[in-house]
């Protein structure tokens, strides 16, 4: 069941519109990078490091060279590149970025690492090739595991530091200790949670394509954030920015694995200098799983200071992330999103947060949905469960008398923010209603007459969205600001382009902004074309990550609107001969107050302004406005998520049976898109909960490279769900929206992992790691019993 | 070229006779070769369904057919499933108007499965589609507007 509503095929802003951009996925005519061919194409394979560290002693091309197709064989030696990958991330200063270069300078430092590329007239020789290129390694001692890397001796991943700490984060309130010492108890609790890989269906593919007589380079790739990319092409190439053109053309999910510069997007427009032809790279999604970041890894220590009546005055976080071998372009600012985020939804003064960040010899991470925040958010709902099982008190009651309450808005966090608004009580009496939380003791009965263990599990959340103002994203060290992008152009027919920074990726923005082009407007939402994806025409846009589309782009699109229907009133009012303040706007005409005859539609005006025939004074021709537009405060969305499982004794199998999803992301432009972004969403939490883990052996060896041992849910594994939305619009931006792109990943793990604890609580279970794969719980439950 | 053989494949109607390797995956001859770029490659494992098509009527993996195995015989890709006069397919249809799709990189592959699926099982419940989708992966929609998708063009079907 969905949030009710009728689709229709066209409409403004709350309407259910089915997407335009449809058509072309459901008849094959979707232009995806690997879809493109150039003239004189070649491809590359990549080399990679096999050894999860190693110095690397030789590199042999000659039998790949003499393999007929081969054009090239490029290593760290002979690529043409200026300096290695950077990273835009320096929370608090000071953090250690050793160099990346785009092909292994002296060392490997993770199984993946890409050591040398092959270049050949197809993909088949090219692997071919990359197979006959030998590689001598002298293998050196390898650190996996985050807490165990920043034990004294463990083995160094960058020999220039004296320890694999990357960096550490703390926060700690002035009244901490205070406070800690007058609780009456303190509640612990460990959270691992997991490494993920991200796993978009396209697996990531880029084309660079360079120009020798203009020294153009157009690099084509699968992409959350083209500017960014071509800004950093242009310096890692050593090329003038304004000759780099990225193009992304359809981009089969991201889920923020895209939202990075790649060696590999470096290296095909390096080699395409070399070779004098574009070069062509598509990921193996075996590939996929070591030269893609991995998300999430990070290990959490909660102490709760609690009253008897279950208040948290004091809460203190101690965590390592784990960075892997580098630096990515966010890495060091992932969990500094956790930081934030640390006391949730609840009104927790007086905290003491330590995140220690460390190098290990595994793939980098970096932002995988939700970025940071499901991680704080899974452990703080896991704790909660915690504190009420230790003290006796429901679940539901423990959290209500935790919230952070209505009249407290704007609220200023322990950890800095200021939440904009929300009613967290209003979300979790609407979802216990929707899932008939009062009635679950007669269901649980039920299922233990057939011998299974029923659980009920809720999750409270708020995330911190809307990505960033960009004074607060400069004082957190981010290398970029925070700001969006929109340009709305009326053409002399009465049709409208609207240029976006926004990339979507399947969150049907171009549907979504011609809604509010239709509302804002009046131009109807078939006569609006949405263009994005090509920095040759775009003026600068920071992309989609972090839920910020439309609570950042979105704004950049209205704003936009309406200087457009501005300029259009002073020439409505020069053309109808009255002074602007005579004039209304009826939605799509500008007509003279009580008198419908005498009005100009906005396509009478978008033709006026271009055949200028007759301007006011000082007004520019065309009906054209760009604005850049910087929120002044993020959004918070919030939620609560309640499911139910059942558990088989024998099998250790969980079975998620319901799913009630109630999400507040203040006013909503299309609900089906909307419920659309909230299912993909939960079912990624609920990868996580039950199925998904990134697994590395002791020597560094990667256990779960492809979908074969990495498990993503399948349309077999997953729940009915129901959703339903409350609404407190967000006061930070006139159309009052938040964001939900993240929303479900965020509510879903925990409160699926709170319904396994809860139906196992009988048996004195009390924590439950994820993945909850079917012989962790068959253990789990032996444990219990025995 | 390296150890080719001249194949005729018949693609959504239309006859290819064409020279390919022996180790030629179908999904890259019909992308590479036939320029025919609707079906997808999502994995290396024949894991996820991306490549989905079918080869005499029947729904396989084209990254696990040889293109020589489809010599003489007719393969029915995405690009096949509209009609002539350029309306959309019940499955197309019902994707679209269930929002079953938002990336759309798994939709081609995941309409020619269910459509497989709703020649087999005509009257499917929503369990039976949902274990006979289990090898097509969306990473994007959690599957609710898929099976509703299915569910509704499997209803169309029946009634046209
Ligand atoms: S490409 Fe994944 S199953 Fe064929
Ligand atoms: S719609 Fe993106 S993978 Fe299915």
């Amino acid at each position: 069941m969905a949030v009710d509503y009728t689709t229709q095929t066209t409409g403004g802003i709350g309407d259910a519109v089915l997407r335009k951009e449809d058509r072309k996925f459901v008849t094959g005519e979707g232009r995806y990078v690997d879809d493109l061919k150039l003239p004189g194409m070649l491809h590359a394979a990549f080399v990679r490091s096999s050894f999860g560290h190693a110095r690397i002693t030789s590199i042999d091309a000659t039998a790949a060279l003499a393999l007929p197709g081969v054009h090239a064989v490029l290593t760290h030696a002979t690529l043409p590149v200026e300096t290695g990958v950077l990273s835009a991330s320096n929370p608090g200063g000071d953090v250690r970025h050793p160099e990346q270069a785009i092909l292994a300078k002296e060392f490997a430092r993770y199984v993946g690492e890409p050591v040398a590329m092959v270049i050949a007239d197809d993909r088949y020789l090219a692997r071919d090739g990359a197979d006959l290129v030998h590689v001598e390694y002298d293998p050196l001692p390898v650190v996996v595991d985050a807490e165990q890397a920043l034990e004294p001796g463990a083995p160094l991943v960058h020999a220039e530091y004296d320890s694999n700490l990357v960096k550490t984060l703390e926060h700690v309130t002035d009244g901490f200790d205070d406070a800690m010492a007058k609780a009456s108890k303190v509640i612990k609790l460990r959270v691992d949670n997991q490494r993920l890989t991200p796993s978009a269906m396209e697996t990531r593919g880029c084309i660079g394509d360079w120009q020798e007589a203009t020294g153009e380079v157009t690099l084509y790739t699968s992409t959350q954030v083209a500017h960014f990319v071509r800004t950093f092409v242009s310096i890692v190439c050593g090329t003038s920015e304004a000759k780099v053109r990225v193009v992304t053309p359809d981009v089969g999910g991201g889920f923020g694995a895209k939202l990075n510069t790649y060696r590999e997007e470096f290296a095909v427009c390096a080699a395409s200098h070399v070779v004098g032809r574009p070069v062509k790279w598509i990921e193996d999604r075996t590939e996929a799983g070591v030269a893609t970041i991995h998300g999430r890894a990070q290990v959490q220590y909660y102490e709760a200071g609690v009253t008897d009546e279950g208040r948290i005055v004091a809460l203190k976080f101690d965590a390592v992330q784990n960075n892997g071998a580098y630096n990515m372009l966010l890495t060091p600012s992932i969990s500094h999103l956790t930081l934030f985020m640390v006391p949730g939804l609840y009104d927790i003064q007086d905290i003491s947060i330590r995140i220690r960040q460390t190098f290990t010899n595994t793939t980098p991470t970096d932002a995988y949905r939700g970025a940071g925040r499901p991680e704080a958010t899974h452990g703080i709902e896991r704790l909660m469960d915690a504190i009420a099982d230790d003290l006796g008190i429901d679940a539901v009651e423990i959290r209500r008398r935790n919230f952070i309450q209505p009249d407290q808005f704007p609220y200023s966090s322990a950890t800095g923010l200021v939440y904009d608004s929300g009613e967290y009580e209003m979300n979790l009496d609407k979802a216990l209603e929707l899932s008939d939380y009062a009635g679950f003791a007669a269901r649980r009965a039920e299922s233990e007459a057939n011998g299974k263990y029923r659980g009920i599990g809720l999750s409270t959340y708020v995330e911190v969205c809307g990505l960033a103002p960009s004074a607060v994203t400069a004082a957190l060290g981010i290398g970029a600001p925070g700001w969006e992008h929109s340009t709305v152009r009326l053409h002399p027919t009465g049709k409208a382009t609207v240029i976006t920074g926004t990339s979507p990726h399947g969150q049907g923005h171009a549907t979504s902004w011609s809604q509010i082009t239709q509302t804002e407007l009046g131009i109807p939402f078939e006569d609006v074309e949405v263009i994005h994806g090509d920095t040759a025409f775009q003026p600068y846009g920071l992309g989609t990550y972090g839920s910020r589309s439309l609570a950042v782009g979105g704004i950049a699109l209205y704003r936009s609107l309406g200087k457009v229907r501005e300029k259009a009133r002073e020439l409505a009012a020069h053309l109808l001969e009255c002074s602007m303040d005579d004039l209304e706007w009826t939605g799509s005409s500008w007509q003279v107050k009580g008198s419908p005859d005498r009005a100009k539609t906005i396509q009478e005006l978008a033709y006026a302004g271009w055949t200028s025939a007759s301007l006011p004074e000082g007004l520019e021709p065309v009906l054209e406005a760009t604005t850049f537009h910087d929120p002044p405060n993020f959004t918070f969305p919030s939620g609560t998520h309640v499911c139910e499982v059942e558990i088989d004794p024998d099998t250790g199998r969980v079975e998620v049976l319901n799913y009630t999803a109630v999400d507040d992301c203040g006013n909503v432009i299309n609900p089906l898109i909307v419920d659309g972004q909230v299912h993909g969403g939960v079912i990624q939490g609920l990868g996580q909960a039950l199925f998904e883990e990134t697994v590395y052996s002791e020597d560094g060896q990667m256990l779960t490279p492809t979908l074969v041992e990495y498990l993503v849910p399948s349309a077999a594994d997953v729940p009915p769900m129901t959703l339903a939305r409350t609404v407190t619009p967000s006061p930070s931006n006139p159309l009052g929206v938040k964001g939900i792109g993240e929303a479900g990943t965020i509510g879903a793990s925990a409160a699926i992992v709170n319904a396994a604890v809860d139906a196992l609580s009988g048996l004195g279970v009390r924590h439950i790691e994820m993945p909850m794969q079917p012989a962790r719980i068959w253990n789990v439950i032996q444990e219990a019993t025995s | 070229m390296t150890m080719g053989q001249t194949i005729t494949v018949t693609v959504n109607g239309t006859v290819h006779t064409a020279e390919v390797e022996h180790r030629t995956l179908l999904v890259h001859f019909l992308r590479e070769q036939l320029n025919m770029t609707g079906t997808h490659i999502g994995c290396d494992t024949s894991t996820c369904g991306c490549c989905t098509v079918h080869l005499d009527g029947d729904a396989v993996l084209s990254c696990s057919t040889l293109a020589v195995q489809c010599d003489g015989r007719e393969v029915r890709t995405v690009e096949g499933l509209q009609a002539a006069d350029g309306s959309l397919h019940p499955i197309q249809q019902a994707f679209h108007e269930n929002h079953g799709l938002q990336c759309g990189f798994c939709t081609p592959g995941m309409m020619m499965a269910a459509l497989g699926i709703i020649e087999q099982q005509p009257n499917a419940t929503d369990d039976e589609i949902r274990a006979a989708l289990e090898g097509n992966l969306c990473r994007c929609t959690g599957y609710q507007n898929i099976v509703a998708s299915i569910r509704a063009a499997a209803d169309q079907m029946a009634r046209s």
